[in-house]
């Protein structure tokens, strides 16, 4: 696909930006499988690979099972290796997502976020990536296009760093964000390259004078040895994150954290929400501040590892947070960010009150309307002091 | 091909002191495969016998690089590691005069069953490897459960010979047609009792560019109740028998490699191993004659094929 520049800017979906990050990263290999809404990313990536602008070896594989399993032998094998997935798809690799964190491989996928069945939808919420996020995968969530492309290079970075050896995930929302043409900016060819640089694996099966053995059984003798160090790895990589979103900041004049606050400084109650609708969380944000009301956000991008004592540090001034979830957990205890919030806010002396509101499942609009109504909630209860409902749904 | 005294002086690729039971089939064909590289090579391994009895931490018995990742990947995990091979050698970080072989393996049920879709994908795209499959006729790793590749009536844990169902009720899938049926270029059967069939067999097949494939029969005492000394005699009369037969289709043409002198009766096999007692009962002998008829028959297909294109 050409892309043509107008005063540094592009008008992209979010799918073209994913597609040109990786055509700009180049990787050396790409097992991909069709799936709404992502099959866009690999479209575009197959026409780069067939107009010769990469030299990455697609595998078009027969099942996302597949897909994983073709990532996971080649980034053994010491390639640089990416894939991109939605919803069921995902669920297809979830078997080999643990045994690609389990191996240590800085595998990087991106996820563009759907419903799962049953009933079978195509649309956008985040119940895919959310069922894989105990897996041992980094994932960063991206509100915009412009973020999903950022991500795309800091993933790379943050994966392969020698303290991290982790594979990440990053997940922007289907359609809403997958589909939406916005204007970003691209990076320059020659810096994005010399921003990932080259991945010098430190063993590799292909090293045939120096024979491995990858995925060796382990007994209780070792097993959870293994686990320790995976865990290390991951609430470690906390600070390669930082360090990377700073590095990328000081090329690229867009810096990254943990989290984005908006209006969050003085505020009395606050939204946390992930992706695109932190957005239209924003636009409630400015319209309730014109009327007085002291309302904020805060929008995790890393959730995996979760940043528990940065958010509590953000929230910990706030009467009442309402955690919206474009996920439910089943466990008849609100969604998986609520449950995230409100353990990281227990050791708090004085902790804000906290709800979890569902919303948006299967592509349901979640409109300024309905954070304002959960504004307007969470301020009486910061007035009273006492939480009626615990956990609904809403956008009904 | 190299003859056995050469193969003797070659460097063992799979170390003894390994964990699969005396008398198993799968060790002798892992070494005469690997020996027939003759050269660097890589291999993955689905989940059963041959992972679990290699590589329990810190141990490893493979003298190669070497991946097991899950069940029923085995083929997509070397379609990445045999990928990753051409991008790197494309990009010149692997020398281009270094030739690396691709070899994957599993056992029936991580290449009849689970594994067959992806086997399938990685035929179709024409990766450049060998997959091998040690058929012995069940899961056997996890305590010997019907397979689609276990026989005719066999007792398993999964079908057992019971007062009112005799053993498994279907006939074995026929996984190499199925191979053969994606047009790969070379594709074949063979047992470890002729080691120099199957050394040639696995030599032509690493020696071919694109997918090919090795069914192998694997004698299994645990899950045949047999003697461990005794294996390599029954992997014999699988194939003395016709229950196994050997043969290769190189390009499209079918050969049969070996016809025995004298077909032997299928109750000669079947006889010595445990899994098949209840078919020697006077009551449950139209079932042995069935088993015969179908092995027959069998075995006339593939006379009737014998030299032709298929």
């Amino acid at each position: 696909m050409a892309i043509t520049m107008t005063k540094g800017q592009v008008g992209l979906t979010g799918n073209a930006a994913i597609a040109y990050a990786m055509k700009q990263i180049n990787p050396d290999v790409c097992p991909a499988y069709p799936i709404t809404p992502s099959t866009a990313i690999i479209e575009d990536f197959s026409g780069y690979v067939a107009d010769g602008a990469v030299d990455t070896e697609l595998i078009t594989v027969e099942s996302e099972h597949s897909a994983m399993s073709a990532c996971i032998g080649a980034s053994a094998a010491g390639a640089r290796v990416m894939t991109a997935t939605s919803s069921q798809g995902l669920a297809l690799m979830w078997e080999m997502l643990y045994i690609a964190s389990g191996m240590r491989l800085p595998i990087i996928l991106t996820d563009v976020n759907r419903a799962l069945s049953a009933p079978i939808n195509i649309h956008c919420d985040h119940s895919d990536s959310m069922g894989a996020r105990d897996s041992g995968w980094i994932q960063l969530y991206s509100e915009t296009v412009q973020e999903a492309y950022d991500n795309l290079f800091q993933a790379v970075r943050i994966a392969e760093h020698r303290k991290v050896l982790l594979p990440v995930m990053v997940c922007l929302d289907g359609f809403i964000t997958s589909h939406a043409i916005e204007n970003i900016s691209l990076i320059d060819d020659a810096e994005a390259k010399q921003f990932v640089g080259e991945y010098i694996p430190r063993q590799h099966l292909l090293d045939t004078d120096n024979p491995i053995t990858y995925g060796a059984m382990s007994l209780p003798e070792n097993y959870i040895e293994f686990k320790h160090e995976q865990s290390r790895a991951i609430a470690g990589s906390k600070e390669v994150v930082l360090e990377i979103g700073k590095e990328f900041g000081k090329k690229f004049g867009r810096e990254y954290g943990l989290f984005e606050t908006y209006r969050l400084d003085d505020a009395d109650t606050a939204i946390v929400i992930l992706n695109s609708a932190a957005g239209t969380t924003k636009v409630a944000v400015d319209a309730l501040r014109k009327q007085g009301m002291k309302v904020g956000l805060l929008r995790p991008r890393l959730f995996r590892p979760f940043p528990f004592k940065e958010i509590t540090a953000a929230l910990k001034n706030v009467k009442a947070v309402g955690v919206l979830d474009r996920a439910d957990s089943m466990s008849g205890f609100g969604g998986p960010l609520f449950s995230e919030v409100r353990s990281a806010l227990y050791d708090l002396e004085a902790r804000p009150k906290i709800i979890s509101r569902i919303y948006g499942l299967g592509g349901r609009d979640y409109k300024v309307k309905d954070a304002v109504e959960v504004f307007g909630e969470l301020d009486r209860i910061r007035e009273t002091g006492k939480v009626e409902t615990l956990t609904k749904y809403i956008t009904l | 091909m190299a003859t056995l005294k050469e193969l003797s002086k070659q460097d063992e690729l799979l170390s003894g002191g390994h964990r699969l039971c005396a008398g198993c089939g799968i060790p002798p064909i892992v070494r005469l495969v690997l020996r027939a590289a003759n050269g660097p090579v890589v291999a993955t391994t689905a989940t059963g016998c041959l992972e679990v009895g290699t590589t329990i931490y810190p141990y490893t018995a493979w003298r190669i690089p070497w991946i097991h990742s899950a069940f029923e990947n085995a083929a997509a995990t070397i379609s990445g590691i045999e990928t990753a091979y051409r991008a790197l050698k494309k990009r010149g970080r692997i020398p281009q005069d270094k030739n690396i072989k691709f070899i994957a393996f599993g056992g029936d049920g991580g290449t009849y069953d689970i594994g067959l879709q992806a086997l399938s994908g990685a035929l179709e795209r024409g990766h450049n490897f060998l997959y091998v499959c040690y058929d012995n006729g069940a899961y056997m790793n996890t305590g010997i459960q019907r397979s689609s590749a276990t026989p005719y009536f066999s007792n398993t844990t999964t079908s057992p010979a019971g007062k009112v169902i005799p053993g498994k009720q279907e006939w074995r899938k026929d996984l190499t047609r199925i191979v053969v049926a994606h047009n790969v270029p070379y594709a074949a059967q063979a047992s470890p009792h002729n080691w120099a069939d199957l050394s040639k067999k696995a030599e032509k097949a690493l020696n071919t560019e694109g997918p090919t494939f090795l069914n192998v029969m694997s004698p299994c005492p645990l899950g045949w109740y047999t003697k461990p000394e005794d294996s390599i005699k029954w992997a014999k009369l699988s194939v003395d028998t016709c229950y196994w037969p050997l043969y290769e289709v190189e390009n499209g043409i079918l050969k049969v490699t070996y016809r025995p002198r004298e077909k032997k009766p299928l109750v000669d096999w079947l006889k010595p191993q445990g899994r098949f007692k209840h078919l020697l009962t006077p009551e449950n002998k139209p079932l042995l004659d069935k088993f015969q008829e179908r092995v027959d028959f069998e075995w006339q297909r593939l006379l009737d094929l014998d030299g032709k294109r298929i």
